[in-house]
C-alpha cells in the first residue's frame, strides 16, 4: 500500500531551509516551537505511562506485593504530576495550537515568537526540576499535594516538585498570552471571528482559563514551598494555618484545568467531524459559544471538590447546582457534534475513529460527572475509584484521544507524508476497547467503595482490579502502535499532498509541510467557514 | 469476623439509613446515563453507516440550512438534559440535607484519626483501636478530629464518608439497619500506610452492644476522665460554678450562643472550647479579662475530647455533675441549647472563651 518514495529535499519547507541544533533551539518559528514540544510532551508521557503500567501491575493483587507503599505512593504521584502537569495541559495547546492556530488565521506566526520560544525552555526547566524530584528519591504527595500533609509529613521531595510546578506555569501563562494576542491581531483579510475554525474558538477560551487560572495554582503551590521550607504558617493548624483553604485555592485552578486539558481537544474533533463529514459543524455558534461558557463557569464550581472537607452545607449546594450547569455546554457540544454527521458525507479515516471514539468517552466521562456534581452522592463516590474513572475518562477518554485524533488529522501537513492507515485503524480500535475495559470497571468499584490511592486492597475487589489490569495491556499496545508508525512514516510514508483529507481550513491552502512563512501571500478569507461547496474532490488516502 | 468475599456485587451492604436513598438515587443515575449514552452511540453509528460516503460520490451538495443548525434543537438538548440533572441536584440535596441534621437522640462517640490507625472513645469509658462497636436500629453520630493530616472516615455499608480534620472538629451520624461488620477506609490519602488505615464497623444487637459496653475501660466515661483532667490542670480555679470567678461559668453553657468582647457572639461548640482552650486570647467573652494562659501543647487530641465531653455533661445550672446515666443524657447541642434557657441571666458573664486561627471556629459543612 505504502511504497517509500525517494526523499524530496528540493522544496523548501520549515523543516529544511535551516539545518543543525542550534536552528533548532534558538528558532522563533511557531511550528518548530510545536514540534520541540511534540517531542517533549512525548517524553513526558512515556514517562507517566511507565508510571501507570507499575500501578496497574501492583493492583493486579490484592497484596502490596510488587511494590513498597512508599515507592507506590511516589508511583502514583509522579503519574499524575507527570500527566497532568507536564503532558495533559500542554499537550494540544502547546504542540497543534502552537503550530496551528497562525495557519489557521493566515498568520506568519504567533504575535510574540521569542516569549513562544521562551515558554518552551521555562517548560523544560519545569521539567527538570521534576525529573530531579523523580531521579532523587521522589515525592508521595499525591499531584493534588493536600496539606497538611504535603507540608508536615510528607517526605518526598515536595519543595522540588512544587518549585518545578510554580515555574512550569510560567509556560502556560506565556503561551496563553500568545494565543489571545495572535488571535486578537493577526487575523487574515476578511477573517471575521465567526468565519473563524472551532479550533480557535476552543483555544481562546482555553487560553483566558491559562491566563486567569495558573498563577492561582502557581502561588498556591509556592505558599507550600514556603511553609514547607520556612514554617510560615498557611495550612497547617500547627502553625496556626487552614488546611482546607489549600484545598479552596488548589481547586481553584485544578478545575479549570480540567478545562484547559478539554477545550482544545473539543476543538480538533470539531474539526475532524466536519472535515470527515464534508458538512459545516451543526451548531457551529453554539459549538463556539459553548467554549466560552465552559470557560467561564468552569472557574465557578471549584467547591465540589469539597463536599466532604468541612465546607458549609449551603457553599456546598451552590456549588453543586453551578456543576450542573457547567455540564449542559459540553451536552451541547456532544448533540452537536452527532448532529453535523447527519446528511454528511461519512469518511471513517483513522482520525474520525480516534474523534468518534473521543464522543463515546467524553459522553460516559460527563454523564458520570453528574454523579459526582450532587452533593448526595458525591458524599458516597469521592475519594473513591468511581472519581479515578471518571476523571480518566474526560482527561484520557476525553483530552488523549482528542490529542491523537489531531496528531493523525495534521500529521501529513506537519511532516508531509501520510501514515499506514490499516495500522493507525488498528491503534484506535485499540485504544478504544483497551480504555473502556481499563476504566469502566474502576466506575463498579468506585460504587463498592474502594477508595482511591490504596496501595493494598480487600480481595473482594480484585475481579474489576485484574480486568482493569487487563485492559491497561490493551491500551497500552494502542498506544505503543502510532509511537512506531508515526516514526516510520517519517521516513518511508507515502508523500501527502497539500490538503490529502479534502478539509476547509486555511492550513490547508498552503504545502505540506508549509513553507516558513506559512504562506507564500497573505490569504484573503472571502467565505464562510467550512464551505466544503468550494472544496475540490476529495482525494482518497489509503 | 470478616466477611465473606463475594466478587461480583454491583452494591455495596446496605446497612445504614441512608443507603436506600443514596442507591435510588445512583439507580437514577444510571439509568439517565445510559439511556443518553447508548442515544449518543447510537446516532453516531446510525449516521456514520447511513452517511458513508460512497466509492465515486462527488463534491457535497450544496448546504442545507436544516442540517447545518436549529435553534429548536439547540433549546431541547439544552432543556431536557438541564431538566433531569436538576432532579439530580435537588435529589442530592435533600439526602444531604437529611445527612448533615443528627437527631438530638444520637448517641455520642468520639473518632481521632492519627496515621495510620483510627482511635474510637466511647462515653461511656469503653476505648478501641480501628474497631467501631454500635448497636443497630440506634442513631449513631461521631465527632472526629485528627491528630495530624486530614484523614476521612468512610464506611461504604453506610454510604457516608466524612473528611477527618487536624485542629477541628467534624461529624458523621447514621443509624445502622443491619447487624454485621463493615468495612472502615480512611478514604482521604494520608501517606505511606493510608491503605492500611482501616477497620471494621461492628452492628450488634441491643443486648450485644449492652454486653459489650459493660466489659468497659475500667477508666471511667469520658466525663469522669475529663473532670478529673479539668482539676488537675486547674480549670474550676476561674471557671466557678455559678459564674462568679475570674472566668465564665461553664455550667449550662455548651450549645448556647457567648457574647464577645468585641460586640460579635460565636456558638458554644467542640471547636469553639478547642480553640479556646488553645488560643484562648482570640476570643474574649464581654466582661472578661485576658487573663487565661494556652494550653497549647499540654492536652492531647484526646484529652480534648474528654475535656469536651466534661464541659457539655455540665448541663445542669446548679451543677450537680451527671454520672453514669450520661448514655441516656443528650449531648447534642439543640439539646444542650433547650437546657441552656434557665442560664439567660448569667449569660453575660458566660465563659471566658477565646479562639483564634482562622476557620478554626468557622464550624465545617457537613456537620450541623
Amino acid at each position: 500500500m505504502i511504497t517509500a518514495p525517494p526523499p524530496e529535499k528540493t522544496t523548501p519547507n520549515y523543516l529544511n531551509h535551516q539545518h543543525g541544533l542550534k536552528s533548532w533551539l534558538l528558532t522563533g518559528d511557531h511550528k518548530r516551537i510545536g514540534i520541540l514540544y511534540l517531542i517533549s510532551v512525548t517524553m513526558f508521557f512515556a514517562l507517566g505511562g511507565l508510571f501507570a503500567a507499575l500501578i496497574r501491575l501492583e493492583l493486579t493483587t490484592p497484596a502490596g506485593d510488587l511494590l513498597e507503599s512508599n515507592q507506590y505512593n511516589k508511583v502514583f504521584t509522579m503519574h499524575g504530576v507527570l500527566m497532568v502537569f507536564f503532558f495533559l495541559i500542554p499537550s494540544i495547546p502547546a504542540t497543534l495550537g502552537n503550530f496551528l492556530i497562525p495557519m489557521m488565521i493566515g498568520a506568519k506566526d504567533l504575535a510574540f515568537p521569542k516569549i513562544n520560544l521562551l515558554s518552551w525552555y521555562i517548560y523544560v526547566l519545569g521539567g527538570i526540576f521534576t525529573l530531579y524530584v523523580l531521579l532523587t528519591g521522589g515525592i508521595d504527595t499525591g499531584w493534588t499535594f493536600y496539606t497538611p500533609f504535603s507540608t508536615s509529613y510528607s517526605n518526598g521531595y515536595v519543595i522540588a516538585a512544587g518549585l518545578g510546578i510554580f515555574i512550569n506555569g510560567f509556560s502556560s501563562i506565556l503561551t496563553g498570552l500568545n494565543f489571545i494576542v495572535t488571535i486578537h491581531r493577526m487575523r487574515a483579510p476578511g477573517l471575521t471571528w465567526f468565519r473563524l475554525p472551532l479550533f480557535v474558538w476552543a483555544h481562546y477560551a482555553t487560553a483566558a482559563i491559562m491566563i486567569l487560572g495558573t498563577p492561582v495554582v502557581a502561588v498556591t503551590l509556592f505558599l507550600v514551598v514556603l511553609e514547607r521550607g520556612f514554617h510560615i504558617g498557611f495550612f497547617d493548624p500547627a502553625y496556626g494555618g487552614d488546611p482546607v483553604l489549600f484545598q479552596h485555592l488548589f481547586w481553584f485552578y485544578s478545575h479549570p484545568a480540567v478545562y484547559i486539558m478539554v477545550l482544545p481537544s473539543m476543538g480538533v474533533v470539531s474539526e475532524v467531524i466536519s472535515t470527515f463529514s464534508s458538512k459545516k459543524p451543526f451548531g457551529y455558534t453554539f459549538i463556539a459559544f459553548s467554549s466560552v461558557a465552559i470557560a467561564v463557569f468552569g472557574f465557578l464550581v471549584w467547591g465540589h471538590h469539597l463536599f466532604v472537607a468541612g465546607q458549609s452545607i449551603y457553599a456546598g449546594l451552590v456549588f453543586s447546582v453551578l456543576s450542573y450547569i457547567v455540564a449542559i455546554p459540553s451536552a451541547v457540544k456532544v448533540f452537536n457534534w452527532a448532529a453535523t454527521m447527519y446528511k454528511g458525507q461519512v469518511r471513517l479515516e483513522t482520525p474520525m475513529l480516534y474523534s468518534l471514539g473521543f464522543i463515546g468517552l467524553f459522553t460516559i466521562g460527563g454523564l458520570t460527572g453528574l454523579f459526582l456534581a450532587s452533593f448526595g452522592m458525591n458524599v458516597h463516590l469521592t475519594d473513591t475509584y468511581f472519581v479515578v474513572a471518571h476523571f480518566h475518562y474526560t482527561m484520557v477518554g476525553g483530552a488523549l484521544l482528542g490529542y491523537l485524533s489531531g496528531i493523525h488529522f495534521w500529521w501529513p501537513k506537519i511532516f508531509g507524508r501520510m501514515y499506514s492507515q490499516v495500522w493507525s485503524k488498528v491503534s484506535a480500535a485499540l485504544v478504544f476497547v483497551g480504555f473502556n475495559l481499563t476504566f469502566f470497571p474502576q466506575f463498579l468499584l468506585g460504587y463498592m467503595g474502594m477508595p482511591r490511592r490504596y496501595h493494598v486492597y480487600p480481595p473482594e475487589f480484585q475481579v474489576f482490579n485484574v480486568l482493569s489490569s487487563a485492559g491497561a495491556s490493551v491500551l497500552a499496545l494502542g498506544l505503543l502502535l502510532p509511537a512506531i508508525y508515526l516514526t516510520w512514516s517519517l521516513k518511508y510514508g507515502e508523500v501527502a499532498s497539500a490538503n490529502p483529507w479534502g478539509a476547509t481550513g486555511l492550513e490547508w491552502q498552503t504545502s505540506s509541510p508549509p513553507i516558513a512563512e506559512n504562506f507564500e501571500v497573505t490569504p484573503v478569507v472571502t467565505t464562510e467557514a467550512y464551505d466544503y461547496s468550494t472544496q475540490q474532490e476529495v482525494v482518497h488516502v489509503g | 469476623m470478616t466477611m465473606e468475599p463475594k466478587s461480583f456485587q454491583l452494591f455495596p451492604e446496605s446497612a445504614s439509613n441512608f443507603a436506600p436513598s443514596v442507591d435510588g438515587l445512583y439507580t437514577y443515575m444510571v439509568v439517565v446515563s445510559a439511556f443518553f449514552s447508548l442515544l449518543v452511540g447510537f446516532l453516531i453509528v446510525y449516521f456514520a453507516v447511513k452517511y458513508r460516503k460512497k466509492p465515486g460520490q462527488g463534491i457535497p451538495a450544496p448546504i442545507n440550512d436544516h442540517s447545518i443548525g436549529s435553534m429548536i434543537l439547540e433549546i431541547t438538548w439544552s432543556v431536557i438534559p438541564l431538566a433531569l440533572s436538576l432532579v439530580m441536584f435537588a435529589w442530592g440535596a435533600s439526602i444531604v440535607f437529611h445527612e448533615s441534621r443528627p437527631p438530638a437522640d444520637a448517641i455520642n462517640i468520639y473518632v481521632t484519626g492519627k496515621r495510620w490507625m483510627w482511635k474510637i472513645q466511647h462515653m461511656e469509658g469503653a476505648r478501641e483501636i480501628n474497631e467501631l462497636h454500635v448497636p443497630v436500629g440506634k442513631n449513631i453520630r461521631l465527632t472526629m478530629t485528627s491528630e495530624d493530616v486530614i484523614h476521612d472516615f468512610f464506611v461504604p455499608a453506610f454510604r457516608t464518608k466524612a473528611d477527618v480534620l487536624p485542629g477541628r472538629y467534624t461529624t458523621e451520624w447514621f443509624q445502622p439497619t443491619k447487624i454485621g461488620d463493615y468495612h472502615i477506609f480512611c478514604a482521604e490519602y494520608c501517606g505511606t500506610k493510608h491503605s492500611g488505615m482501616i477497620g471494621w464497623v461492628h452492628v450488634l444487637s441491643a443486648e450485644d452492644y449492652d454486653k459489650w459496653l459493660a466489659q468497659g475501660s475500667g477508666e471511667g466515661s469520658m466525663a469522669e476522665q475529663g473532670e478529673s483532667l479539668f482539676n488537675q490542670l486547674g480549670c474550676g480555679n476561674c471557671h466557678v460554678k455559678g459564674g462568679h470567678g475570674r472566668a465564665p461559668n461553664l455550667y449550662g453553657a455548651f450549645g448556647t450562643k457567648v457574647d464577645l468582647s468585641d460586640g460579635t457572639s460565636v456558638r458554644f461548640d467542640e471547636s469553639y472550647t478547642r480553640e479556646s482552650i488553645i488560643y484562648p486570647q482570640a476570643k474574649i467573652v464581654a466582661g472578661y479579662d485576658r487573663i487565661m494562659p494556652t494550653f497549647k501543647g499540654l492536652i492531647s487530641d484526646e484529652g480534648m475530647l474528654k475535656l469536651i465531653e466534661y464541659i457539655k455533661s455540665l448541663g445542669d445550672p446548679n451543677g450537680v455533675v451527671p454520672g453514669k446515666t450520661l448514655t441516656s443524657e443528650p449531648s447534642d447541642i439543640q439539646k444542650s441549647g433547650q437546657m441552656a434557657v434557665p442560664m439567660s441571666e448569667e449569660k453575660p458573664q458566660a465563659a471566658n472563651k477565646s479562639t483564634a486561627s482562622a476557620g478554626t471556629s468557622a464550624n465545617a459543612g457537613r456537620q450541623q
